[in-house]
């Protein structure tokens, strides 16, 4: 007798017990939230760290009340060293790229909606997508315990260049311990993603619902997709990278230290590693990780403009088209970063190309948006709001863009405040906002209730302006030459520069005091919301076929059929403007994908 | 069903319009036109496999490339002639590949209802897994011999990578070994599935194409 | 709200316009040969990146303020020419721009690391290290004697690791703290680094190179006014990254000459 089918039964019992049920789970929609719940911790962490840094920056002998309690030899009378100013920088960067900016878009929402939008019951490896969760969870673990011993975590910058990376603790506090740790931690999370990835890409390509064809995908799952390709070549090579790394500390070898070093006047006991070599590996996983935080965002935004304009975009298939560019070439530009770090002058011009290219892409993605705003009917709510300002800010970040990815003026502008002002527009700001945007839209249908509106258009008139009051200046700062990663500022050119950064950092702080009004609004409507309907924004996706919140097994035993594309707005049906996928009501439309 | 592993399942008749893949209905389009369907899709463990060993290979791309490099970059690099057991191991693990496919041949036929007399249908996949384990023992043979030779670990660039590659194979091939119980404990609960068992032996050809791989970069390198 | 949204948008663009538009905190000034080329470049950029940044943030507050509070019945207008027209737009602006850059940028960077330094070039070495940097003439012999990390020794002040004992080139050497070069000459910089990498930065004389352990890189320049200017280190090399620094002065041949037999004194 066929038992192919119990495989499937296996989905559908529902999980007993406490830690069944919310601890070690292996329902998508658990992970997704446990995912979401690192990520949130994990960027207040990221935050804390970076108002620290902002307070130094601005008032270098400011004794900060309590930081000796975070590090004694760190900040001995509250007054922090530059070692540990340089240790919370690596960790606010580590912390933020890795465990916010790829766990909450792509891991968080990812995990929750994208078996939904597909119409499946769960993701096919279930164990393996609990695993990637805990995983994860531990590489957190093991990262943030660098701050707890000995000489403290590693100071080397989320970037770990060669070979200070590799040459121990004669290399400065935290060089030793501090970045095996590092290592250790960022190759746990690699694998975790990498169990992630597997489950994603399965889960869109094989159990489509009936009627679900690619096509017919909302643009989110299509972002999820093509994410999780770019994370399975990205982060299988990190991975080994971060393994030669521990090797260099822990065994002996050289791969990344050449011979003839003296530090403190002893020479090294390294021979014949290659400096540039960690570069080559780190970038080629870096800059398709920044595509790997922002494609979410794209995805998130497009499927919530849609909905809130009340219309599709004006092609579903240049978009899909776009970001799958985007992840195809992220792997062409990576020596962007390297353009006067001694590599070959040619290679150096041969990678300015792509990434000049890379724009294309981009910047018909953002054309494509604002011209599906004409004509439509746009409702104002917070997730629109987000949305929109994820435009806005990911065009300042994107111009900027232009300017380093050119060698020439990269001369100028390399390792100065301009490219910490470029990532951050994109990343810190755009990529948050994708998150917000997508919290604020899709808190109702994961809990059952609705987020306060009130609060959320002040979280973000606050967080737009404040973002912008932050890091606009930074590029002012570097086409001034003020150099990144300074700790203080002693030099004489940088002086009439310093109430810039005073400035940046009353904005930083505002900001971020701003973000506890997110924290309490999440909080307080997951408990004492309005209860949510199960279509609250009028939306076609499979997601707002399901009851609110889903039950386990998303569909209740009933799988949807597919009917329509994903984006059947500005028609005419009985629901109102809209149709939904799973809807089997024919309407008059201008164009479906099939 | 069948009650014991020695007993073939009983096959029912496909009902016609029913479809292949126990219930997870699926539409998916036939030569890239979405307007004709077809009522199948490929069960998860086929694609997730595929995308295992993509990024599995990209993890020994990575080290290739490290190799190729820490090579080129300084003239510390010394040779060493590769201990002759490799061969022998080769050999083992190119053997396992074939058993496997016997195995799966095998299964095959008893999954369709016919039975081969006085043969556990679990035999060739046992014989894989010995000739897997021979392999693995065989490796550590290898460096017990480099081992004798004062080739260490951090000796010299070139034993750092032959370790390294060799010892990230290893772990790999003992991923496969799992694997391959796994569906020998499947099969005693007469619980296989196809997919779990195409996977299983895609993975353990795949790793055994990559040690091929890795001897001959070795062998040109080192 | 939509209005007060689409304002806001307008008003940040503008404001962050003003800064770049005023020069309030500008470039430091060209001191070199080859820094125009870069200028130029920096100055096309920024004409197409304030622009494209002004007319998307515009556009984008235009459509949010029309487009939003409509009435529920309002019909849903396609933009015209549709997303075919927008992807023509985006590859000729687009492309057009990245050609223009790419191709006319490459003469910036050639011009700087494709053409040989002149025979004639000063040849002064460099030498990065936890945390300071050490220049090298070459002294009266033109040679630069070779180098031993065993003895480098800073308290010694044997700072390069020179054997000036047996190694004839190494005797005229002169090692300073300082860096020093005449005006309008062209100097070929060796670059070393001791330990971690680091970089060389001097703003106006519009030069930036990272220090590779394990390589030796060179680069080429020309100052061409008299002052004196701060060399940064700009890769992260440990706690006292921020503190690495040294200064550049460019004098007229004569001083120049003055200061070196002054250094030489001091060896």
């Amino acid at each position: 007798m066929h038992d192919v089918s119990a495989h499937a039964a296996q989905h559908h019992a529902p999980p007993q017990g406490f830690i069944r049920k919310h601890v070690f789970s292996l329902d998508h929609k658990v992970i997704g939230k446990q995912y979401y719940a690192l990520a949130l911790v994990a960027v207040f962490v990221g935050m804390v760290l970076s108002w620290i840094m902002r307070l130094h920056l601005g008032w270098t002998n400011l004794a900060i009340p309590g930081l000796h309690l975070l590090s004694k030899n760190g900040a001995p009378g509250d007054i922090m060293t530059p070692e540990y100013y340089l240790q919370l920088m690596t960790m606010h960067g580590t912390i933020m790229v890795f465990f916010v900016l790829t766990t909450a878009p792509f891991a968080a929402f990812g995990n929750f909606f994208l078996p939904i939008q597909v119409g499946a019951e769960d993701m096919p490896f279930p164990r393996f997508n609990m695993m990637s969760f805990w995983v994860t969870f531990v590489a957190f673990l093991v990262l943030v315990s660098s701050f707890f011993v000995g000489d403290g975590p590693t100071l080397g910058g989320w970037t770990q260049y060669a070979p200070l990376n590799a040459v121990g603790s004669v290399g400065g506090p935290g060089e030793g311990l501090g970045v095996v740790l590092w290592a250790a931690s960022i190759a746990i999370f690699c694998i975790g993603q990498l169990l992630g990835s597997l489950n994603f890409i399965t889960t869109t390509l094989d159990l489509r619902v009936k009627g679900m064809s690619l096509m017919r995908l909302p643009l989110t799952a299509w972002a999820w997709f093509i994410t999780s390709c770019m994370g399975l070549t990205a982060f299988a090579v990190l991975m080994p990278a971060c393994i030669l790394v521990i090797l260099d500390h822990v065994a002996g070898t050289s791969f990344f230290v050449p011979s003839n070093l003296v530090i403190n006047d002893q020479l090294q006991p390294h021979s014949g590693g290659s400096t540039l070599l960690w570069q080559h590996l780190f970038w080629f996983f870096g800059h398709p990780e920044v595509y790997i935080a922002i494609v979410p965002g794209m995805g998130i935004v497009s499927h919530i403009l849609i909905t809130n304009m009340r219309r599709p975009l004006l092609s579903h298939r240049v978009i899909i088209g776009c970001m799958a560019a985007i992840g195809i070439l992220s792997y062409m530009v990576y020596g962007h970063h390297m353009f006067v770090s001694g590599m070959n002058p040619f290679s150096s011009l041969a990678f300015s190309f792509p990434t000049l290219v890379i724009t294309i892409p981009a910047t018909i993605i953002v054309l494509i948006w604002i011209g599906s705003l004409y004509g439509s009917r746009l409702r104002i709510n917070t997730a629109s709001l987000f949305a929109l300002g994820f435009i806005s800010m990911f065009v300042s970040g994107g111009v900027s863009g232009f300017f380093l990815a050119q060698p020439s003026i990269d001369i100028m502008l390399h390792a100065t405040y301009f490219v910490v002002g470029h990532f951050h527009m994109v990343m810190a700001v755009a990529a948050i906002f994708g998150i917000f945007a997508a919290t604020y839209f899709w808190f109702p249908k994961m809990t059952g209730r609705m987020m306060n509106e009130t609060w959320g258009k002040v979280h973000f008139w606050l967080s737009f302006v404040g973002a912008y009051c932050i890091f606009m200046p930074f590029h002012y700062l570097g086409i001034a030459g003020n150099v990144r990663r300074y700790q203080a500022f002693v030099n004489e050119y940088l002086q009439p520069l310093i109430p810039v950064h005073k400035f940046i950092t009353i904005a930083a702080i505002a900001t971020g005091i701003a973000q506890f009004i997110f924290l309490y609004n999440l909080i307080h409507s997951r408990f004492w919301g309005k209860p949510a309907p199960d279509n609250p924004w009028e939306a076609t996706s499979l997601e707002w076929s399901t009851p609110t919140p889903p039950p386990f097994d998303n569909f209740g035993g009933k799988l949807p059929v597919v009917y329509h594309d994903p984006y059947q707005y500005g028609v005419q049906s009985s629901t109102g403007d809209y149709v939904m996928q799973a809807s089997s009501e024919q309407v008059v439309t201008e164009h479906e994908e099939k | 069903m069948a009650t014991t592993i020695h007993e073939p399942p009983e096959i029912e008749p496909r009902r016609r319009g029913e479809p292949r893949n126990g219930g997870w209905r699926n539409l998916v389009p036939a030569n890239g036109d979405p307007r004709v369907v077809r009522d199948y899709s490929p069960p998860p463990a086929s694609t997730g496999i595929w995308v295992v060993v993509y990024a599995i290979t990209m993890t020994f791309a990575a080290l290739t490339s490290a190799l190729v490099v820490r090579k080129g970059s300084s003239l510390d690099w010394q040779s060493f002639s590769l201990p002759p057991i490799l061969y022998l191991n080769t050999a083992l693990i190119l053997c396992s590949s074939v058993t496997l496919e016997i195995a799966r041949r095998r299964l095959a036929t008893f999954m369709g209802g016919k039975a081969i007399p006085g043969e556990s249908p679990a035999r060739w996949l046992n014989i894989t897994l010995v000739f897997g384990l021979l392999f693995v023992t065989g490796q550590y043979v290898a460096w017990s011999r480099l081992r004798a030779e004062g080739l260490y670990l951090a000796t010299n660039p070139s034993s750092s990578f032959f370790y390294l590659l060799t010892g990230a194979h290893v772990l790999h091939v003992l991923g496969g070994l799992v694997g391959l119980l796994y569906v020998i404990g499947k099969l005693r609960k007469s619980e296989l599935r196809r997919s779990t068992l195409d996977a299983a032996s895609r993975y353990w050809h795949f790793v055994d194409i990559l040690w091929v791989y890795l001897l001959v970069l070795l062998w040109m390198k080192l | 709200m939509a209005k007060f949204f689409a304002l806001t948008i307008i008003v940040i663009a503008i404001a962050s316009a003003i800064p770049i538009l005023r020069h309030t905190w500008p470039e430091p000034p060209d001191i070199s040969v080859h820094g125009h080329l870069i200028d130029e470049q920096m100055s096309e950029t920024m004409a197409e990146a304030g622009i494209s940044f002004l007319a998307a943030q515009f556009i984008l507050a235009i459509f949010i303020w029309k487009f939003s509070n409509r009435p529920k019945d309002a019909k849903i207008a396609k933009f015209p020419g549709g997303a075919k027209g927008l992807v023509i737009a985006a590859f000729l602006l687009v492309g057009t721009e990245v050609l223009a850059l790419g191709i006319f940028g490459t003469k910036a960077w050639a011009s700087i690391y494709f053409t040989p330094p002149a025979a004639n070039a000063m040849p002064i070495q460099v030498q990065a290290g936890q945390f300071a940097f050490y220049f090298r003439y070459p002294g009266a012999d033109g040679k630069f004697g070779p180098l031993h990390a065993a003895l480098i020794n800073e308290s010694n002040e044997n700072f390069f690791g020179l054997d000036q004992t047996n190694d004839q080139d190494s005797k005229d050497d002169i090692v300073t703290a300082e860096m020093a070069i005449p005006v309008n000459r062209e100097i070929f910089l060796l670059m070393h680094a001791k330990d971690v990498g680091h970089s060389f930065y001097v703003p106006e004389l519009r030069v930036q190179q990272d220090f590779v352990p394990g390589l030796d890189l060179s680069i080429h320049f020309t100052a061409t006014k008299i002052g004196r200017y701060e060399i940064v280190c700009t890769q992260l090399c440990g706690l006292g990254h921020y503190n690495m620094k040294a200064y550049l002065s460019v004098y007229s041949q004569e001083d120049f000459d003055n200061w070196l037999k002054k250094q030489a004194a001091l060896q």
